[in-house]
């Protein structure tokens, strides 16, 4: 039963890494309507620049500072650049340009930085707390609390942005309606900048923590591979679904791993979550929490 | 241009024009025409109504005005529009809610996940005010509107026809506008709550002194309330006069509000309808 719970605790608490990556697609989903497949390449990009600068003896707050004004920029550029030009184009066409700018992130981020693994110590070590083992017998880790913490304030705070502030109004407001949203004077393209600014700064939180975990490298960009079962599970335009989703794809694939994957040789904890994910899919197209299909008869 | 200035100043003398629109020709995608040379004026704290068949260019019209053709790839390419003297054809649609025309779009366009009072809330974005401010601006809308007071928690999304045109107003009259362009109020609406919605029309343009521009098909009920209307057809106005004298025009009659004197006609025999020419500069 220790056991057991060690398992879960664990797959929970990544569960909420994938969080943080899907909360950047649920961003921009919900504001635009548009799939950003380059959210990995933020990811990406801001570990690698974060790494980078501490490589050129800024300290931890200085990069952390500059970092997130470069991806802020990043987000504004992107928004002004790419998908202002393409308003009211089919949503495929978003799909497409958003494909060719997670490649040219990459390229960018490495043409900036250099290819190679970098090591990420943001000062939180990966090891269990001794009064949790101490108590219960079971192991959880400092980091993973730590990231879940982390996670949990960012979506506490993206939540009251989105339903208490006239801002997060108008946000909900142009993902419902862009036409609408423009005939009461809501700017869609301020709106959208910040969403930007915003899905830049998840992207560096995501970034920093999965890069400590896993180092920076180029691998970092498959993160976002692993949002998409959560996004299906969750819902691609619910933050909490995000949370949630990040949670049982977390626990699930490590519990699967564990009890299941012997049976068959291991390793499932690779696709399992896409077969969660597909069940979904059959079941609730709109995810656990995705915004009901209004339809009136 | 001069004869429909000297038509509105026969209308009322006093009457200071809002709105004018001068001439304006407006063409999507850059290939279709789709008005040719539209032109017309909204005196201050008036109601005309700008009626046609489907494809006249109403909407067209109201969207040149409002900035909203942009974004459907419309353009307008001759012409000028002026608000309260300044020109305003190159404003942004935030700009333009600013000074206060706000439009009402057809088909109503209410955020369906926000509830009600939210829908309204997001009316009042482009105005600088205190939570007082709107506070009291949505104990108006209710004022006006008391059906939408016990809907304010619904999702949008979930409320009737009339609700949701009822919540597209009150959102509008959220950013204190001096005018409102309203397209097609009556769409897919009971004929009671149609009365009901122009009613509620009427009273904001009487008591709040808004001006209202307002597209509609349904010709005999934007008669009544209107002061003075426009006929469009093919993207050019082919009539205007004041509401009273447009109603008992035989024409007008036999066409938009299907009476005719020598009782019902076969379509054959129906006239060609011979547009008044207009040489507009």
């Amino acid at each position: 039963m220790q056991f057991f719970f060690e398992v879960l605790i664990g797959g929970l608490l990544s569960g909420v890494m994938y969080s943080l990556v899907a909360l950047g697609f649920v961003l921009i989903y919900k504001a635009s309507g548009v799939f950003n497949f380059a959210q990995g390449s933020l990811v990406f990009f801001a570990a690698l620049t974060f790494v980078g600068l501490m490589e050129h003896g800024l300290t931890f707050g200085a990069a952390l500072a500059v970092t997130l004004l470069v991806m802020i920029l990043l987000g504004l550029l992107i928004e002004k650049f790419v998908l202002r030009p393409l308003v009211n184009q089919p949503q495929i066409s978003l799909f497409m340009a958003t494909i060719g700018l997670s490649f040219l992130i990459e390229g960018l981020a490495q043409l900036l930085w250099g290819a190679n693994v970098r090591g990420l110590d943001i000062g939180i070590q990966d090891e269990p707390i001794g009064w949790i083992a101490d108590a219960t017998g079971v192991n959880v880790s400092k980091f993973d609390l730590s990231a879940a913490g982390i996670a949990a304030v960012l979506v506490t705070l993206l939540a009251l942005l989105f339903s208490r502030t006239r801002i997060g109004r108008a946000l909900r407001a142009v993902a419902d309606d862009h036409q609408a949203a423009l005939a009461v004077g809501i700017p869609l393209q301020q709106i959208w900048g910040i969403v930007w600014a915003v899905a830049g700064f998840v992207a560096l939180v995501a970034g920093l923590l999965w890069g400590a975990r896993n180092g920076v490298q180029f691998a970092l960009t498959f993160v976002a591979l692993k949002a998409l079962p959560v996004l299906i599970l969750g819902g691609f335009d619910s933050v909490p679904g995000a949370i949630v989703g990040g949670l049982i794809i977390g626990a699930t694939e490590k519990l699967a791993e564990v009890y299941f994957g012997p049976y068959v040789g291991g390793g499932i904890e690779g696709w399992f979550p896409y077969v969660l994910a597909l069940a979904f899919l059959l079941v609730r197209p709109e995810g656990l929490f995705g915004e009901k299909i209004i339809r009136r008869i | 241009m001069v004869q429909v200035a000297s038509m509105a100043a026969q209308a009322e003398p006093a009457a200071q024009i809002a709105l004018s629109v001068n001439n304006i020709e407006v063409i999507y995608d850059h290939v279709i025409l789709v008005l040719r040379g539209v032109s017309l004026q909204v005196p201050k704290g008036r109601i005309v109504a700008l009626l046609g068949a489907n494809g006249a260019g109403k909407t067209t019209t109201l969207k040149a005005i409002s900035n909203l053709l942009s974004a459907e790839r419309g353009d307008v390419t001759k012409g000028t529009i002026e608000f309260e003297g300044k020109r305003v054809d190159k404003l942004t649609p935030n700009e333009l809610v600013r000074r206060g025309v706000c439009q009402v779009m057809e088909g109503r366009h209410c955020f369906a996940h926000l509830t009600v009072e939210e829908n309204l809330l997001t009316g009042a974005f482009t105005r600088k005010a205190s939570r007082a401010e709107i506070r009291a601006a949505l104990e108006k809308v209710y004022h006006y509107f008391p059906r939408l007071r016990q809907r304010r928690g619904s999702l949008a999304g979930y409320t009737s026809g009339g609700e949701q045109q009822m919540t597209a107003v009150g959102r509008a009259l959220m950013a204190r506008p001096s005018m409102i362009l309203l397209d097609e109020p009556s769409m897919g609406l009971a004929p009671q709550i149609v009365e009901e919605i122009f009613e509620i029309v009427g009273n904001l343009n009487k008591q709040e002194s808004v001006s209202f521009l307002l597209a509609e098909q349904n010709t005999n009920v934007a008669l009544r309330f209107a002061d003075y209307g426009y006929i469009l057809e093919n993207g050019r106005v082919v009539m205007d006069g004041a509401a009273g004298q447009l109603a008992q025009n035989e024409d007008v009659k036999e066409f938009y509000l299907g009476l005719s004197t020598a009782g019902r006609k076969s379509f054959r025999e129906v006239k060609h309808y011979r547009r008044r020419k207009r040489w507009l500069a």
